[in-house]
Protein backbone atom coordinates (compact mmCIF):
# COMPACT_ATOMS: atom_id res chain seq x y z
CA UNK A 1 0.00 0.00 0.00
CA UNK A 2 2.64 2.68 0.93
CA UNK A 3 3.61 2.84 -2.93
CA UNK A 4 0.74 3.32 -3.89
CA UNK A 5 -0.32 6.75 -5.28
CA UNK A 6 -2.85 9.09 -4.89
CA UNK A 7 -4.87 7.67 -8.12
CA UNK A 8 -4.87 4.24 -6.57
CA UNK A 9 -6.91 5.70 -3.74
CA UNK A 10 -9.55 7.43 -5.79
CA UNK A 11 -10.17 4.69 -7.96
CA UNK A 12 -10.32 2.49 -4.93
CA UNK A 13 -12.90 4.71 -3.04
CA UNK A 14 -14.79 5.71 -6.40
CA UNK A 15 -14.93 2.29 -7.86
CA UNK A 16 -13.14 -0.89 -6.54
CA UNK A 17 -13.29 -0.70 -3.04
CA UNK A 18 -16.55 1.18 -2.59
CA UNK A 19 -17.78 1.40 0.66
CA UNK A 20 -21.90 0.75 -0.57
CA UNK A 21 -21.10 -1.43 -3.45
CA UNK A 22 -17.80 -3.37 -3.02
CA UNK A 23 -17.42 -3.99 1.03
CA UNK A 24 -21.12 -3.30 1.49
CA UNK A 25 -20.53 -1.78 4.73
CA UNK A 26 -23.37 1.30 6.10
CA UNK A 27 -26.25 -0.75 4.51
CA UNK A 28 -28.73 0.69 7.63
CA UNK A 29 -28.63 4.57 5.91
CA UNK A 30 -27.96 3.10 2.46
CA UNK A 31 -31.82 1.04 2.35
CA UNK A 32 -33.40 2.92 4.45
CA UNK A 33 -32.92 6.69 3.54
CA UNK A 34 -32.64 6.49 -0.25
CA UNK A 35 -36.20 6.53 -1.32
CA UNK A 36 -35.26 9.75 -3.26
CA UNK A 37 -32.43 11.00 -4.63
CA UNK A 38 -32.07 14.28 -2.76
CA UNK A 39 -32.31 12.39 0.72
CA UNK A 40 -29.89 9.88 -0.65
CA UNK A 41 -27.56 12.69 -1.72
CA UNK A 42 -27.99 14.72 1.65
CA UNK A 43 -26.96 11.80 3.39
CA UNK A 44 -24.25 11.02 1.41
CA UNK A 45 -23.07 14.35 1.69
CA UNK A 46 -23.42 14.18 5.24
CA UNK A 47 -21.55 11.04 5.68
CA UNK A 48 -18.58 12.24 3.26
CA UNK A 49 -18.44 14.93 5.68
CA UNK A 50 -18.19 13.20 8.69
CA UNK A 51 -15.49 10.25 7.05
CA UNK A 52 -13.25 13.10 5.62
CA UNK A 53 -12.89 14.71 9.07
CA UNK A 54 -12.82 11.81 11.30
CA UNK A 55 -10.06 10.30 8.78
CA UNK A 56 -7.83 13.13 8.91
CA UNK A 57 -7.84 13.30 12.62
CA UNK A 58 -7.76 9.84 13.02
CA UNK A 59 -4.37 10.17 11.15
CA UNK A 60 -3.04 13.24 13.08
CA UNK A 61 -3.50 11.58 16.36
CA UNK A 62 -2.81 7.43 15.38
CA UNK A 63 0.93 7.88 16.69
CA UNK A 64 -0.81 9.02 20.67
CA UNK A 65 -3.51 6.51 20.32
CA UNK A 66 -2.37 3.37 22.54
CA UNK A 67 -3.44 0.44 20.54
CA UNK A 68 -5.71 -1.01 23.54
CA UNK A 69 -8.26 2.12 23.42
CA UNK A 70 -7.96 2.58 19.65
CA UNK A 71 -11.61 1.74 19.10
CA UNK A 72 -13.17 3.88 21.69
CA UNK A 73 -11.06 7.14 20.81
CA UNK A 74 -11.91 6.43 16.85
CA UNK A 75 -15.80 6.29 18.24
CA UNK A 76 -15.45 9.28 20.09
CA UNK A 77 -14.13 11.01 16.95
CA UNK A 78 -16.71 10.03 15.05
CA UNK A 79 -19.31 10.64 17.35
CA UNK A 80 -18.23 14.54 17.59
CA UNK A 81 -18.11 15.08 14.07
CA UNK A 82 -21.62 13.44 13.58
CA UNK A 83 -23.19 15.72 16.14
CA UNK A 84 -21.19 18.74 14.73
CA UNK A 85 -22.64 18.04 11.52
CA UNK A 86 -26.16 17.15 12.50
CA UNK A 87 -26.39 20.31 14.94
CA UNK A 88 -25.46 22.50 11.44
CA UNK A 89 -27.87 20.17 9.38
CA UNK A 90 -30.54 21.45 11.96
CA UNK A 91 -29.69 24.44 11.24
CA UNK A 92 -29.00 25.22 7.67
CA UNK A 93 -31.36 22.41 5.81
CA UNK A 94 -33.85 22.05 8.68
CA UNK A 95 -36.38 20.20 6.37
CA UNK A 96 -34.07 17.58 4.74
CA UNK A 97 -32.93 17.41 8.74
CA UNK A 98 -36.43 16.64 9.64
CA UNK A 99 -37.04 13.79 6.91
CA UNK A 100 -33.84 12.06 7.37
CA UNK A 101 -34.02 12.32 10.81
CA UNK A 102 -33.29 9.40 12.90
CA UNK A 103 -29.98 8.09 10.55
CA UNK A 104 -27.66 11.34 11.13
CA UNK A 105 -27.20 10.72 14.35
CA UNK A 106 -26.65 6.52 12.98
CA UNK A 107 -24.33 8.06 11.07
CA UNK A 108 -21.63 7.52 14.57
CA UNK A 109 -22.60 3.80 13.68
CA UNK A 110 -21.93 3.62 10.06
CA UNK A 111 -19.32 0.76 9.48
CA UNK A 112 -17.47 2.14 6.71
CA UNK A 113 -16.29 5.33 8.27
CA UNK A 114 -14.73 3.43 11.48
CA UNK A 115 -13.42 0.83 8.91
CA UNK A 116 -11.90 3.68 7.05
CA UNK A 117 -10.62 4.94 10.71
CA UNK A 118 -9.29 1.26 11.43
CA UNK A 119 -8.38 0.26 8.07
CA UNK A 120 -6.56 3.10 6.75
CA UNK A 121 -6.40 6.26 8.48
CA UNK A 122 -4.78 4.74 11.84
CA UNK A 123 -1.66 3.64 9.55
CA UNK A 124 -1.32 6.00 6.93
CA UNK A 125 -0.22 9.79 6.73
CA UNK A 126 -2.34 12.79 7.19
CA UNK A 127 -2.49 13.67 3.27
CA UNK A 128 -2.82 10.15 2.43
CA UNK A 129 -5.74 9.52 5.10
CA UNK A 130 -7.63 12.84 3.45
CA UNK A 131 -7.64 11.38 -0.04
CA UNK A 132 -8.66 8.56 0.96
CA UNK A 133 -11.57 9.90 3.26
CA UNK A 134 -12.85 11.78 0.49
CA UNK A 135 -12.76 9.04 -1.98
CA UNK A 136 -14.54 6.78 0.16
CA UNK A 137 -17.42 9.30 1.23
CA UNK A 138 -17.50 10.70 -2.10
CA UNK A 139 -17.90 6.75 -4.10
CA UNK A 140 -20.90 6.30 -1.21
CA UNK A 141 -22.55 9.07 -1.39
CA UNK A 142 -22.69 8.56 -5.67
CA UNK A 143 -24.29 4.94 -4.87
CA UNK A 144 -26.61 6.10 -2.32
CA UNK A 145 -27.62 9.15 -4.84
CA UNK A 146 -28.06 6.86 -7.76
CA UNK A 147 -29.71 3.84 -5.61
CA UNK A 148 -32.34 6.93 -4.47
CA UNK A 149 -32.24 8.43 -7.92
CA UNK A 150 -33.47 4.84 -9.28
CA UNK A 151 -35.69 4.20 -6.28
CA UNK A 152 -37.36 7.54 -6.78
CA UNK A 153 -38.22 7.14 -10.74
CA UNK A 154 -39.17 3.52 -10.43
CA UNK A 155 -41.78 4.55 -7.02
CA UNK A 156 -43.00 8.20 -7.82
CA UNK A 157 -41.64 8.90 -11.59
CA UNK A 158 -39.94 11.62 -10.41
CA UNK A 159 -36.27 12.58 -10.14
CA UNK A 160 -34.73 15.35 -7.76
CA UNK A 161 -38.09 15.85 -6.09
CA UNK A 162 -38.02 18.33 -3.40
CA UNK A 163 -34.36 19.66 -4.21
CA UNK A 164 -35.12 22.47 -2.89
CA UNK A 165 -35.23 21.83 0.88
CA UNK A 166 -31.17 20.99 0.08
CA UNK A 167 -30.20 23.75 -2.66
CA UNK A 168 -32.83 26.53 -2.32
CA UNK A 169 -35.59 28.01 -3.48
CA UNK A 170 -33.77 28.09 -6.77
CA UNK A 171 -33.15 24.28 -7.19
CA UNK A 172 -37.34 23.55 -7.21
CA UNK A 173 -37.47 23.62 -10.69
CA UNK A 174 -34.77 21.00 -10.66
CA UNK A 175 -37.64 18.47 -10.17
CA UNK A 176 -38.25 16.21 -13.11
CA UNK A 177 -40.90 14.57 -14.00
CA UNK A 178 -42.17 10.95 -16.08
CA UNK A 179 -45.31 12.46 -16.55
CA UNK A 180 -48.36 12.40 -14.70
CA UNK A 181 -49.71 9.27 -16.08
CA UNK A 182 -46.84 7.27 -14.61
CA UNK A 183 -47.98 5.13 -11.93
CA UNK A 184 -45.25 4.70 -9.39
CA UNK A 185 -44.32 0.83 -8.68
CA UNK A 186 -44.67 0.97 -4.49
CA UNK A 187 -43.08 -1.67 -3.83
CA UNK A 188 -39.38 0.34 -5.24
CA UNK A 189 -40.02 2.98 -1.98
CA UNK A 190 -40.42 0.01 0.15
CA UNK A 191 -37.78 -1.67 2.02
CA UNK A 192 -37.61 -4.57 -0.17
CA UNK A 193 -37.11 -1.87 -3.20
CA UNK A 194 -33.45 -0.88 -1.61
CA UNK A 195 -32.90 -4.72 -1.30
CA UNK A 196 -33.52 -5.29 -4.99
CA UNK A 197 -32.16 -2.16 -6.25
CA UNK A 198 -28.90 -2.57 -4.24
CA UNK A 199 -28.59 -6.12 -5.51
CA UNK A 200 -29.41 -5.08 -9.59
CA UNK A 201 -26.58 -2.28 -8.76
CA UNK A 202 -23.91 -4.92 -7.42
CA UNK A 203 -24.78 -6.80 -10.52
CA UNK A 204 -24.27 -4.54 -13.05
CA UNK A 205 -20.77 -3.36 -10.96
CA UNK A 206 -19.67 -6.66 -11.42
CA UNK A 207 -21.00 -7.31 -15.43
CA UNK A 208 -18.93 -3.90 -15.61
CA UNK A 209 -15.81 -5.42 -14.19
CA UNK A 210 -16.23 -8.74 -15.57
CA UNK A 211 -16.04 -6.87 -18.94
CA UNK A 212 -12.87 -4.96 -18.19
CA UNK A 213 -11.23 -7.22 -17.31
CA UNK A 214 -11.66 -10.30 -19.47
CA UNK A 215 -9.56 -8.87 -22.80
CA UNK A 216 -6.69 -9.00 -20.36
CA UNK A 217 -7.58 -12.04 -18.85
CA UNK A 218 -4.18 -13.68 -19.57
CA UNK A 219 -2.62 -10.84 -17.48
CA UNK A 220 -2.49 -11.94 -13.45
CA UNK A 221 -5.27 -10.29 -11.74
CA UNK A 222 -3.87 -7.77 -9.72
CA UNK A 223 -6.73 -5.99 -8.75
CA UNK A 224 -7.09 -5.04 -4.71
CA UNK A 225 -8.84 -7.58 -2.89
CA UNK A 226 -11.62 -5.84 -0.99
CA UNK A 227 -11.78 -6.28 2.81
CA UNK A 228 -14.48 -8.24 4.41
CA UNK A 229 -17.62 -6.91 5.33
CA UNK A 230 -17.58 -6.45 8.62
CA UNK A 231 -20.83 -5.10 9.68
CA UNK B 1 -33.66 -68.04 -33.77
CA UNK B 2 -31.79 -65.43 -31.53
CA UNK B 3 -33.68 -62.62 -28.76
CA UNK B 4 -32.51 -59.11 -28.15
CA UNK B 5 -31.69 -58.87 -24.71
CA UNK B 6 -32.69 -55.26 -23.91
CA UNK B 7 -31.65 -53.41 -20.34
CA UNK B 8 -33.98 -51.98 -18.12
CA UNK B 9 -35.43 -49.66 -18.18
CA UNK B 10 -38.39 -50.86 -20.52
CA UNK B 11 -40.58 -48.61 -20.76
CA UNK B 12 -39.55 -45.02 -21.44
CA UNK B 13 -41.99 -42.46 -19.81
CA UNK B 14 -41.26 -38.48 -21.72
CA UNK B 15 -39.56 -36.06 -19.71
CA UNK B 16 -41.14 -36.17 -16.37
CA UNK B 17 -40.89 -32.07 -16.00
CA UNK B 18 -42.81 -31.76 -18.82
CA UNK B 19 -45.02 -34.18 -18.05
CA UNK B 20 -45.70 -32.46 -14.53
CA UNK B 21 -46.61 -29.33 -15.71
CA UNK B 22 -48.87 -30.90 -18.81
CA UNK B 23 -50.71 -32.05 -15.88
CA UNK B 24 -50.75 -29.01 -13.86
CA UNK B 25 -52.08 -27.28 -16.81
CA UNK B 26 -54.45 -29.62 -17.41
CA UNK B 27 -55.69 -29.55 -13.95
CA UNK B 28 -55.65 -26.17 -14.06
CA UNK B 29 -58.49 -26.26 -17.11
CA UNK B 30 -61.80 -26.29 -14.54
CA UNK B 31 -61.22 -23.65 -12.53
CA UNK B 32 -59.96 -21.39 -15.55
CA UNK B 33 -62.99 -22.46 -17.23
CA UNK B 34 -65.38 -21.48 -14.17
CA UNK B 35 -63.21 -18.17 -13.59
CA UNK B 36 -64.10 -17.35 -17.55
CA UNK B 37 -67.84 -18.03 -16.80
CA UNK B 38 -68.39 -16.04 -13.78
CA UNK B 39 -65.80 -12.73 -14.55
CA UNK B 40 -65.62 -12.91 -18.59
CA UNK B 41 -62.91 -13.20 -21.09
CA UNK B 42 -60.56 -11.05 -19.19
CA UNK B 43 -59.29 -14.60 -17.39
CA UNK B 44 -57.80 -15.70 -20.41
CA UNK B 45 -57.04 -12.96 -22.26
CA UNK B 46 -54.60 -12.45 -19.17
CA UNK B 47 -53.58 -16.27 -19.21
CA UNK B 48 -52.62 -16.22 -22.76
CA UNK B 49 -50.62 -12.69 -21.91
CA UNK B 50 -48.79 -14.08 -19.57
CA UNK B 51 -47.62 -17.08 -20.84
CA UNK B 52 -46.29 -15.27 -23.91
CA UNK B 53 -44.81 -13.01 -21.50
CA UNK B 54 -43.43 -15.43 -19.56
CA UNK B 55 -42.24 -17.69 -22.25
CA UNK B 56 -40.19 -14.30 -24.22
CA UNK B 57 -38.49 -13.63 -20.90
CA UNK B 58 -37.52 -17.46 -20.11
CA UNK B 59 -35.86 -17.55 -23.57
CA UNK B 60 -34.14 -14.28 -23.40
CA UNK B 61 -32.65 -14.97 -19.87
CA UNK B 62 -31.55 -18.41 -20.74
CA UNK B 63 -29.86 -16.73 -23.93
CA UNK B 64 -28.53 -14.19 -21.70
CA UNK B 65 -27.11 -16.86 -19.45
CA UNK B 66 -25.63 -18.71 -22.53
CA UNK B 67 -28.00 -22.01 -21.79
CA UNK B 68 -30.06 -23.83 -24.08
CA UNK B 69 -33.11 -21.88 -25.02
CA UNK B 70 -35.42 -24.78 -26.03
CA UNK B 71 -34.93 -27.44 -23.16
CA UNK B 72 -36.30 -24.52 -20.90
CA UNK B 73 -39.27 -23.11 -22.81
CA UNK B 74 -40.42 -26.38 -23.62
CA UNK B 75 -40.77 -27.99 -20.27
CA UNK B 76 -43.90 -26.04 -19.49
CA UNK B 77 -42.66 -24.41 -16.30
CA UNK B 78 -42.66 -21.18 -17.35
CA UNK B 79 -46.58 -21.25 -18.64
CA UNK B 80 -47.31 -22.90 -15.48
CA UNK B 81 -45.55 -20.09 -13.35
CA UNK B 82 -47.76 -17.90 -15.77
CA UNK B 83 -50.99 -19.53 -15.97
CA UNK B 84 -51.19 -19.50 -12.04
CA UNK B 85 -50.39 -16.02 -12.01
CA UNK B 86 -52.77 -14.93 -14.20
CA UNK B 87 -55.69 -16.92 -12.87
CA UNK B 88 -55.06 -14.92 -9.50
CA UNK B 89 -55.48 -11.36 -11.66
CA UNK B 90 -58.65 -9.12 -11.73
CA UNK B 91 -60.22 -9.73 -14.71
CA UNK B 92 -59.55 -6.14 -16.05
CA UNK B 93 -56.09 -5.19 -14.80
CA UNK B 94 -53.93 -3.44 -17.28
CA UNK B 95 -51.86 -5.26 -19.63
CA UNK B 96 -48.98 -3.83 -18.64
CA UNK B 97 -49.12 -5.08 -15.03
CA UNK B 98 -49.09 -8.75 -16.29
CA UNK B 99 -46.19 -8.51 -18.29
CA UNK B 100 -44.70 -7.02 -15.37
CA UNK B 101 -45.45 -9.49 -12.90
CA UNK B 102 -45.12 -12.24 -15.19
CA UNK B 103 -41.22 -10.90 -15.94
CA UNK B 104 -40.29 -10.74 -12.51
CA UNK B 105 -41.43 -14.05 -11.47
CA UNK B 106 -39.43 -15.10 -14.46
CA UNK B 107 -36.54 -13.00 -14.23
CA UNK B 108 -35.88 -11.93 -10.95
CA UNK B 109 -37.72 -14.78 -8.66
CA UNK B 110 -36.79 -17.82 -10.84
CA UNK B 111 -33.67 -17.10 -13.02
CA UNK B 112 -31.73 -15.01 -11.26
CA UNK B 113 -32.05 -18.00 -7.94
CA UNK B 114 -30.29 -20.20 -11.02
CA UNK B 115 -33.48 -21.23 -12.38
CA UNK B 116 -35.83 -24.55 -12.39
CA UNK B 117 -35.23 -26.33 -9.23
CA UNK B 118 -33.34 -23.81 -7.70
CA UNK B 119 -35.43 -21.04 -6.77
CA UNK B 120 -36.56 -20.57 -3.31
CA UNK B 121 -39.81 -18.75 -3.67
CA UNK B 122 -42.36 -19.86 -6.36
CA UNK B 123 -42.04 -17.46 -8.81
CA UNK B 124 -45.44 -16.81 -9.49
CA UNK B 125 -46.69 -15.76 -5.79
CA UNK B 126 -43.68 -13.08 -6.07
CA UNK B 127 -44.81 -11.83 -9.62
CA UNK B 128 -48.54 -11.45 -7.26
CA UNK B 129 -47.08 -9.72 -4.43
CA UNK B 130 -44.93 -7.64 -6.13
CA UNK B 131 -48.32 -6.55 -8.17
CA UNK B 132 -50.32 -6.45 -4.99
CA UNK B 133 -48.08 -4.41 -2.89
CA UNK B 134 -46.86 -2.57 -5.73
CA UNK B 135 -50.42 -1.05 -7.16
CA UNK B 136 -53.06 -1.91 -4.35
CA UNK B 137 -55.79 -0.11 -6.22
CA UNK B 138 -55.50 -1.96 -9.71
CA UNK B 139 -55.22 -5.34 -8.02
CA UNK B 140 -58.28 -4.95 -5.89
CA UNK B 141 -60.21 -3.62 -8.69
CA UNK B 142 -62.38 -7.35 -9.15
CA UNK B 143 -65.62 -7.62 -11.38
CA UNK B 144 -68.63 -9.16 -9.80
CA UNK B 145 -69.61 -12.73 -10.64
CA UNK B 146 -71.92 -12.94 -13.66
CA UNK B 147 -75.03 -13.13 -11.95
CA UNK B 148 -74.34 -10.13 -9.81
CA UNK B 149 -73.11 -8.43 -12.89
CA UNK B 150 -75.03 -5.32 -14.01
CA UNK B 151 -72.70 -4.67 -17.31
CA UNK B 152 -70.98 -7.70 -18.41
CA UNK B 153 -68.79 -7.08 -21.05
CA UNK B 154 -68.20 -8.53 -24.15
CA UNK B 155 -65.08 -9.76 -25.47
CA UNK B 156 -63.91 -6.84 -27.34
CA UNK B 157 -64.91 -4.76 -24.75
CA UNK B 158 -62.47 -6.39 -22.18
CA UNK B 159 -59.93 -6.25 -24.79
CA UNK B 160 -60.19 -2.40 -24.95
CA UNK B 161 -60.26 -1.93 -21.15
CA UNK B 162 -57.58 -4.21 -20.38
CA UNK B 163 -55.20 -2.45 -23.02
CA UNK B 164 -55.88 1.07 -22.38
CA UNK B 165 -58.89 1.76 -24.11
CA UNK B 166 -61.30 2.62 -21.55
CA UNK B 167 -64.47 1.05 -20.57
CA UNK B 168 -67.30 1.74 -22.92
CA UNK B 169 -69.15 4.70 -22.46
CA UNK B 170 -71.22 5.45 -19.56
CA UNK B 171 -69.10 3.09 -17.87
CA UNK B 172 -67.30 3.73 -14.67
CA UNK B 173 -65.04 1.48 -13.19
CA UNK B 174 -66.81 2.32 -9.81
CA UNK B 175 -69.82 1.03 -10.97
CA UNK B 176 -68.31 -2.49 -12.56
CA UNK B 177 -65.79 -3.09 -9.91
CA UNK B 178 -66.66 -5.04 -6.34
CA UNK B 179 -65.07 -6.00 -3.29
CA UNK B 180 -63.89 -9.86 -3.16
CA UNK B 181 -66.21 -11.97 -0.34
CA UNK B 182 -62.94 -11.71 1.91
CA UNK B 183 -62.78 -8.49 1.57
CA UNK B 184 -66.29 -7.26 1.87
CA UNK B 185 -66.54 -9.26 5.13
CA UNK B 186 -63.83 -7.73 6.60
CA UNK B 187 -65.47 -4.34 5.73
CA UNK B 188 -68.56 -4.86 6.77
CA UNK B 189 -67.21 -6.97 10.22
CA UNK B 190 -64.87 -3.51 10.83
CA UNK B 191 -68.12 -1.87 10.72
CA UNK B 192 -69.49 -3.66 13.75
CA UNK B 193 -71.87 -5.51 11.73
CA UNK B 194 -72.70 -9.16 12.66
CA UNK B 195 -72.69 -12.00 10.47
CA UNK B 196 -76.23 -13.16 10.27
CA UNK B 197 -77.31 -9.48 9.43
CA UNK B 198 -74.32 -9.38 6.52
CA UNK B 199 -75.11 -12.72 5.02
CA UNK B 200 -79.07 -11.06 4.63
CA UNK B 201 -77.48 -9.26 1.58
CA UNK B 202 -77.66 -11.28 -2.57
CA UNK B 203 -73.82 -11.46 -2.64
CA UNK B 204 -73.70 -14.56 -0.69
CA UNK B 205 -73.72 -18.21 -1.21
CA UNK B 206 -73.48 -21.38 0.59
CA UNK B 207 -70.24 -21.10 2.19
CA UNK B 208 -68.52 -18.09 0.68
CA UNK B 209 -69.50 -15.24 -2.13
CA UNK B 210 -72.15 -16.49 -4.84
CA UNK B 211 -69.95 -17.51 -7.93
CA UNK B 212 -66.82 -17.80 -5.94
CA UNK B 213 -66.93 -20.51 -4.21
CA UNK B 214 -67.93 -22.43 -7.62
CA UNK B 215 -65.00 -21.59 -8.71
CA UNK B 216 -63.49 -23.21 -5.76
CA UNK B 217 -65.20 -26.43 -6.01
CA UNK B 218 -63.73 -26.38 -9.49
CA UNK B 219 -60.14 -25.89 -8.49
CA UNK B 220 -60.84 -28.62 -5.99
CA UNK B 221 -62.00 -30.88 -8.91
CA UNK B 222 -58.62 -29.64 -10.78
CA UNK B 223 -56.46 -30.46 -7.11
CA UNK B 224 -58.52 -34.20 -6.84
CA UNK B 225 -56.82 -34.55 -10.39
CA UNK B 226 -53.49 -33.72 -9.44
CA UNK B 227 -53.55 -36.15 -6.37
CA UNK B 228 -55.14 -39.28 -8.93
CA UNK B 229 -52.06 -38.85 -11.06
CA UNK B 230 -49.65 -38.10 -8.41
CA UNK B 231 -48.23 -35.15 -9.13
CA UNK B 232 -48.90 -33.76 -5.81
CA UNK B 233 -49.19 -35.86 -2.29
CA UNK B 234 -51.77 -35.38 0.03
CA UNK B 235 -49.94 -34.06 2.90
CA UNK B 236 -49.90 -30.34 1.91
CA UNK B 237 -53.57 -29.74 0.69
CA UNK B 238 -54.71 -31.77 3.90
CA UNK B 239 -52.68 -30.15 6.40
CA UNK B 240 -53.22 -26.27 5.04
CA UNK B 241 -57.14 -26.94 4.26
CA UNK B 242 -57.31 -28.44 8.15
CA UNK B 243 -55.51 -25.75 9.29
CA UNK B 244 -57.49 -22.89 7.96
CA UNK B 245 -60.50 -24.58 9.11
CA UNK B 246 -59.31 -25.71 12.84
CA UNK B 247 -58.11 -21.94 13.36
CA UNK B 248 -61.80 -21.09 11.70
CA UNK B 249 -64.18 -23.31 13.39
CA UNK B 250 -62.30 -22.44 16.62
CA UNK B 251 -62.77 -18.82 16.20
CA UNK B 252 -66.12 -19.27 15.00
CA UNK B 253 -67.53 -20.93 18.01
CA UNK B 254 -66.07 -18.96 20.15
CA UNK B 255 -67.76 -15.66 18.56
CA UNK B 256 -70.40 -17.04 15.83
CA UNK B 257 -71.52 -13.22 15.14
CA UNK B 258 -68.11 -11.85 14.18
CA UNK B 259 -66.29 -15.11 13.16
CA UNK B 260 -67.73 -16.52 9.45
CA UNK B 261 -67.97 -20.53 9.30
CA UNK B 262 -65.43 -22.53 8.72
CA UNK B 263 -66.10 -23.14 5.09
CA UNK B 264 -66.31 -19.27 4.20
CA UNK B 265 -61.97 -19.46 4.50
CA UNK B 266 -61.77 -22.36 2.44
CA UNK B 267 -64.34 -21.29 -0.22
CA UNK B 268 -62.86 -17.73 -0.26
CA UNK B 269 -59.67 -16.23 -1.69
CA UNK B 270 -57.30 -18.12 -2.88
CA UNK B 271 -57.50 -21.12 -0.12
CA UNK B 272 -58.18 -23.69 -2.54
CA UNK B 273 -56.41 -23.02 -5.53
CA UNK B 274 -53.43 -22.33 -3.22
CA UNK B 275 -53.68 -25.13 -1.24
CA UNK B 276 -53.43 -27.59 -4.19
CA UNK B 277 -51.66 -25.90 -7.00
CA UNK B 278 -49.18 -22.88 -5.34
CA UNK B 279 -48.48 -24.86 -1.79
CA UNK B 280 -47.05 -27.88 -3.39
CA UNK B 281 -44.82 -26.46 -5.60
CA UNK B 282 -41.84 -29.07 -5.63
CA UNK B 283 -39.35 -26.86 -5.88
CA UNK B 284 -40.11 -24.26 -3.03
CA UNK B 285 -42.01 -26.70 -0.90
CA UNK B 286 -40.99 -29.18 1.75
CA UNK B 287 -39.66 -32.05 0.58
CA UNK B 288 -40.24 -34.33 3.38
CA UNK B 289 -43.65 -36.28 4.31
CA UNK B 290 -43.02 -34.70 7.72
CA UNK B 291 -42.42 -31.63 6.84
CA UNK B 292 -45.15 -31.02 4.24
CA UNK B 293 -47.77 -31.73 7.02
CA UNK B 294 -45.66 -29.09 9.46
CA UNK B 295 -45.74 -27.16 6.20
CA UNK B 296 -48.49 -26.60 4.83
CA UNK B 297 -50.64 -26.42 8.26
CA UNK B 298 -48.36 -23.49 8.84
CA UNK B 299 -49.36 -21.72 6.00
CA UNK B 300 -52.81 -22.34 6.84
CA UNK B 301 -52.27 -21.02 10.05
CA UNK B 302 -50.47 -17.77 8.50
CA UNK B 303 -52.88 -17.37 6.12
CA UNK B 304 -56.06 -17.14 8.81
CA UNK B 305 -53.77 -15.13 11.16
CA UNK B 306 -53.36 -12.55 8.47
CA UNK B 307 -57.00 -12.82 7.03
CA UNK B 308 -58.41 -11.80 10.98
CA UNK B 309 -55.70 -9.53 12.24
CA UNK B 310 -53.25 -8.27 8.80
CA UNK B 311 -53.92 -5.67 6.36
CA UNK B 312 -54.45 -7.69 2.94
CA UNK B 313 -58.27 -9.45 3.07
CA UNK B 314 -56.74 -12.35 1.81
CA UNK B 315 -52.86 -14.00 2.59
CA UNK B 316 -52.76 -17.51 0.51
CA UNK B 317 -49.47 -15.73 -1.26
CA UNK B 318 -47.66 -14.16 1.60
CA UNK B 319 -48.27 -17.17 4.35
CA UNK B 320 -46.75 -19.41 1.25
CA UNK B 321 -43.86 -16.87 0.36
CA UNK B 322 -43.21 -17.04 4.00
CA UNK B 323 -43.23 -20.64 4.12
CA UNK B 324 -40.68 -20.97 1.75
CA UNK B 325 -38.68 -19.14 3.47
CA UNK B 326 -38.68 -21.83 6.22
CA UNK B 327 -38.97 -24.66 3.89
CA UNK B 328 -35.30 -25.83 4.06
CA UNK B 329 -35.05 -25.45 7.66
CA UNK B 330 -38.07 -27.40 7.78
CA UNK B 331 -36.88 -30.38 5.54
CA UNK B 332 -33.62 -30.25 7.65
CA UNK B 333 -35.41 -30.93 11.22
CA UNK B 334 -37.41 -33.50 8.86
CA UNK B 335 -35.02 -35.77 7.42
CA UNK B 336 -36.81 -39.72 7.48
CA UNK B 337 -33.72 -41.96 9.23
CA UNK B 338 -32.43 -44.02 6.75
CA UNK B 339 -34.02 -47.51 6.17
CA UNK B 340 -32.81 -49.89 8.70
CA UNK B 341 -31.14 -47.12 11.09
CA UNK B 342 -32.23 -47.59 14.68
CA UNK B 343 -32.42 -44.25 15.99
CA UNK B 344 -30.22 -43.39 18.91
CA UNK B 345 -31.61 -42.59 22.29
CA UNK B 346 -31.27 -38.54 21.98
CA UNK B 347 -32.72 -37.66 18.42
Amino acid sequence: MATSSYGRLIKDGLWSNNQALVALLGLCPLLAVTNTAVNGLGLGIATLVVITLSNVTVSVIRNWVRPEVRLPVFVLVIASFVTAVELSMNAWFHELYKILGIFIPLIVTNCAIIGRAEAFASKNSLDRSLVDGLAMGIGFTLALTVLGALREMLGMGTLFSQADLMFGEIASGLTLSLGDEFKGMLLAILPPGAFIGLGFMIALKNIIDKRLTQPRKAETVTAARPEPAAG
Amino acid sequence: MRFVSITSPHSERPNSVTMTMLWVIIALAPGGVAMTWYFGWGIVIHMLLASAAAVIAEALVMKLRGRPVMPAVSDLSAAVTALLLAIALPPLLPWWLTVLGTVFAIVVAKHLYGGLGYNPFNPAMIGYVLLLVSYPVEMTAWLPPIMLNQHPLDFAQTLTAIFGGGLPAGLQWDALTMATPLDEMRNQLNQNRMISEIRQSTLWGDFGGRGWEWVGNWYLLGGLILLYKRVISWHIPVSMLGAVLVMAMLFHFLDQESHPFGLFHIFSGGTLLGAFFIATDPVSAATTKKGQLIYGACIGFITYIIRHWGGYPDAVAFAVLLMNMAAPTIDYYTQPRVFGQRSTGDD
